[in-house]
């Protein structure tokens, strides 16, 4: 009675799917990068899935470092939105091209 | 049983997934993303990964929302207007990427489902805590201390980045500032 996995499998594509949308559609900064916390969310379901699939606690473990990119990239990525903020005085991706040549 | 728990926690996750992406205004979203993370927890739970349910809970939904919010709340974000006009790209990654989903997923379901039967399975452990702690302390130890060194680095990178650049006039500012007070 247990759930299948491919269940698991289509949830998490479901999920990753929409985070890939966010990114590229929304124009604002914050909201990119809560799509790219989606897109964690969605390859950690996947990983706790098949390790109670599989019986292997790895999964597990590598959903904790997968947890530690998070945070790290949660605080680096809102230290450059406010840097940003502070010179530009806007935080639409479109009025940034001073990496583009 | 466990089909209705997961039918209720996926049609949650992939609604709020959807919201955060659909809704204009950025504290919407995040509050969105909460409700998706509170049910990304009842799914690690009904997948027999209560330690990691409790940590999504406290580190997700507690830690990195806070400063999500903190963040938006900070910088007064208004609404946006309209979404980027790269919608056309999105649909050209996404659309091959879901019909190559469907085709890998339509021809591997039965593979998939007879899988487990084929598996020693083992007595699950009671005690997920403990058993996790083993294997973080014993198996992925060198891998433990590298996150801590990605934590340091972000720590100081987030630090370097986000304080405000102290040049000459601002110095100056800032030493007569309790003397003019």
């Amino acid at each position: 009675m247990t759930v299948p996995v491919s269940y698991y499998l289509i949830l998490s594509a479901i999920v990753f799917l929409t985070g890939v949308v966010g990114v590229l559609i929304r124009r604002n900064i914050i909201a990119i990068l809560l799509s790219v916390e989606l897109m964690l969310n969605a390859t950690n379901i996947n990983f706790v899935a098949f390790s109670d699939h599989l019986q292997d606690l790895g999964g597990q473990v590598f959903v904790f470092f997968a947890l530690t990119v998070a945070a790290a990239e949660v605080a680096v990525g809102l230290a450059i939105i406010i840097a940003l903020h502070r010179s530009g005085s806007t935080i639409n991706i479109e009025e940034f091209n001073l990496l583009k040549w | 049983m466990a089909h209705v728990f997961f039918g209720y926690f996926a049609g949650m996750i992939a609604i709020t997934s959807i919201l955060v992406v659909a809704l204009r205004n950025p504290v919407y979203s995040v509050l969105s993303l909460l409700v998706m993370f509170f049910h990304v927890a009842g799914l690690y739970v009904t997948l027999h990964a209560e330690f990691l349910a409790a940590v999504q809970v406290i580190v997700y939904a507690g830690a990195i929302l806070v400063l999500y919010l903190f963040v938006v709340m900070l910088l007064n974000v208004k609404r946006e207007d309209r979404y980027h006009s790269q919608w056309r790209i999105a649909a050209f990654v996404c659309i091959p990427l879901s019909i190559e989903f469907l085709v890998l997923l339509s021809g591997n379901m039965r593979a998939a489902n007879r899988q487990p039967a084929s598996l020693p399975v083992e007595p699950h452990v009671s005690d997920n805590t403990l058993a996790i702690g083993q294997t973080l302390f014993s198996t992925y130890l060198f891998p433990f201390e590298v996150a801590s060194l990605i934590l340091l680095v972000a720590m100081i990178g987030a630090i370097v980045l986000a304080k405000r650049d102290i040049g000459e006039n601002e110095a100056k500012d800032m030493t007569r500032a309790p003397g003019a007070q």
